[in-house]
């Protein structure tokens, strides 16, 4: 293995070489753009053999994906916060058409008032639209979920696009060491996509986009639900092979010192390594703390979290994310699928707002001797 | 021009009878073929002959919105490319909303990137598969259902929309505009966008029983009145080079145009008059 150091960015863009999509519809958009440039260097070089299209808007470089993706290649496309919520209506389609398309996202807040910096709002609003979403927490994680995720959308029992949330600037813009895997392992792993249920191919017609009437609709949708449970198992059995492969493990969750834990903190992205070394810190002062790591948020994997939470006496939800009137959204998830453990949760980082060790171990305390259901952490007073 | 017999928009679809936009499809697909892929805006023309788990294209075809038919035609004309199917025509079929409106962007940006494709917009002058609103095409004194005419108004009080200038601003190799009344007019232009090198726009004018308010068998006659009268201007311009393709003997007067059509019933003579001094202007103009 030779590591090389790279942002999250490049690390996406490496892995979008490997896995040789035919087309690649993107549209820059802090902090995603160096995606969006790496890619179109790799074309200039003849480092991958893909059709780039520089289109002209979000709304068009996913439409565009889902052309492609009709037309029976691998896709992949990538963006980010204002881009994605212009993507909204499309992304409906990407997902009922069930075209296999993955996309990064590079998670950034939602104007107004405008900001570039990072939190959750951007990929969680889109969390009905029908995509898989895995969120991760470092570069070399970035890499691995782009892979995983062909194996996963491509998959004949799934069928579903994909989305890669990767957390804007702490991730895309830091550098860190990552292994690019050989281009060989990733053929034997990710294989030439050749479609069986979406083509446009003149020998054998087929009408896509059809409109459907309440006779048909309904049914429409509950496979799509239908494919989306059943992904939960395929993400099992990819897991097995990239580890066979690749030697890294990558389940829906990540459990850090939930054995024993009497509380465990819960969020997802690169948050999770500020937890881990508070972890650390509370655990050599006694304190029975733990962390559960969500990678897969949808299919939401409520067994895998009940399985790791089940001993603890509280958890803490931290959401970087807000759903207006009732809480975080992961916070809000895990209140209607868990219904033995306490939960509480806090608002965080929103819009780049830094998140502290400090702050970190004020929400164990506030998790000890809770006053509210929702508490915000890190607000500046008299603001 | 010999008309090939074969049609690839199967009969039974649920267009209205005198149903002009579909009468443009089979013509345009008589010359394309069967090695052709379709791509349709949401409209009219996507929601008759799709109702699923009926179709009528027997060629391969795809929806996904109302403003991304060029979008959507960009990724699948590189999609071709890539498999190496270069020779497969790709062509995109929006109504006027779909064009002029709503979908815009995307066709400015697919025209822009010059993909290989070609682009009809069937033109029918406003939003008819939801009952008869305003685009950007309707034309000046036409009522809609959102441009009535009233005690205060007389309808529409703006000129339509010119996109096929638009397109040719942009530097498209190959536009031209067309009417389903002259089939062997437009069925050349089809031709000659696909043999085009790059991106070709054709805006085709295509009466509407429902929205224009004429009776059913009189769909062809009232193509012809089009540009009989002058309101509509049979034109290509390839390469930049203009050029009509089609010039009326003896041009009629427009009140016979207009008087034919229930949306035009209420207007004035001064402002039918208005009407007649605009066209004999681009008339006047292009020598017609």
């Amino acid at each position: 293995m030779v590591l090389k150091v790279m942002t999250a960015n490049k690390a996406i863009a490496e892995a979008v070489r490997l896995a040789r999509p035919q087309v690649i519809p993107v549209y820059p958009i802090t902090p995603q753009t160096s995606i969006s440039e790496y890619l179109a260097q790799f074309v200039a070089d003849g480092d991958i053999d893909s059709e780039y299209i520089m289109v002209e808007s979000e709304h068009t470089s996913m439409s565009a994906a889902i052309g492609a993706s009709g037309a029976g290649v691998r896709v992949f496309t990538a963006t980010s916060s204002q881009g994605l919520a212009l993507m909204h209506e499309v992304l409906f389609a990407a997902a009922g058409l069930r075209t296999p398309i993955v996309m990064a996202n590079a998670n950034r807040a939602l104007a107004a008032p405008l900001s570039i910096w990072n939190d959750h709002q951007d990929s969680i609003s889109q969390r009905d639209t029908g995509w898989i979403q895995i969120y991760v927490e470092d570069g070399q994680e970035a890499l691995d979920s782009v892979l995983r995720s062909y194996k996963i959308s491509e998959d004949k029992d799934v069928l579903l696009p994909s989305m890669v949330c990767l957390d804007g600037f702490i991730l895309t813009h830091t550098v860190e060491p990552v292994d690019i895997p050989s281009q060989e392992d990733v053929d034997s792993f990710l294989p030439k996509y050749v479609p069986e249920h979406l083509y446009l191919d003149p020998e054998r017609p087929m009408s896509i986009g059809t409109l459907a009437d309440p006779n048909y609709y309904m049914e429409a949708r509950y496979h799509l639900e239908l494919a989306m449970e059943r992904s939960m198992d395929v993400i099992k059995k990819v897991n097995k092979e990239f580890s066979e492969i690749f030697g890294r493990e990558y389940g829906s969750v990540e459990e850090y010192y939930c054995d024993d834990a009497e509380i465990i903190l819960i969020t997802m992205g690169s948050l999770c390594s500020t937890i881990r070394d508070v972890v650390d810190d509370l655990r050599k002062d006694g304190e029975k703390v733990g962390m559960l790591k969500i990678r897969t948020y949808r299919p939401f994997p409520k067994e895998d979290i009940h399985k790791a939470i089940k001993n603890a006496h509280k958890v803490a939800v931290l959401d970087k994310n807000i759903t207006f009137g009732v809480g975080g959204a992961l916070y809000t998830d895990l209140k209607s699928s868990i219904s033995d453990v306490d939960i509480y949760g806090f608002i965080v980082g929103l819009g780049g707002r830094d998140i502290t060790p400090t702050h970190l171990k004020d929400i164990v305390n506030k998790t000890k001797n809770p006053t509210q259901d929702i508490t915000w952490i890190g607000l500046k007073e008299g603001v | 021009m010999k008309i090939p017999e074969e049609e690839l928009l199967a009969p039974g679809h649920r267009g209205c009878a005198g149903c002009g936009a579909t009468i443009g499809v089979r013509l345009a697909l008589k010359v394309l073929g069967r090695n052709t892929v379709a791509i349709s805006s949401t409209g009219c023309l996507e929601v008759i002959t799709t109702p699923y788990p009926e179709t009528s294209w027997e060629i391969p075809w795809i929806h996904v919105g109302f403003e991304n038919a060029g979008a959507v035609a960009s990724g699948v004309e590189r999609a071709l490319k890539a498999q190496g199917k270069e020779d497969v025509n790709v062509v995109a079929f929006a109504g006027d909303g779909g064009t002029a409106d709503i979908g815009m962007q995307a066709l400015s940006g697919a025209m822009e990137r010059g993909h290989n494709l070609i682009y009809i917009c069937y033109d029918n002058e406003a939003y008819m598969n939801t009952g008869i609103q305003r685009s950007g095409a309707t034309p000046y004194g036409a009522s809609t259902t959102t441009s009535p005419h009233g005690k205060e108004s007389f309808g529409e009080n703006k000129p339509k929309k010119n996109v096929p200038m638009i397109m040719a601003a942009h530097g498209v190799p190959y536009v031209a505009t067309a009417s389903i009344s002259y089939p062997e007019d437009f069925m050349q232009k089809v031709k000659k966008a696909a043999e085009t090198e790059g991106p070709a726009y054709i805006h085709l004018n295509q009466p509407c029983t429902t929205g224009w308010g004429y009776d059913t068998s009189k769909t062809i006659d009232l193509g012809r009145l089009a540009v009989e009268t002058g309101s509509w201007i049979l034109y290509e311009i390839v390469e930049g080079e203009f050029k009509v393709t089609y010039r009326p003997m003896q041009r009629k007067p427009v009140s016979e145009y207009l008087n034919a059509q229930k949306r035009f019933k209420h207007l004035e003579d001064e402002e039918k008059a208005k009407i007649q001094e605009y066209v004999d202007q681009v008339c006047t103009e292009l020598r017609i």
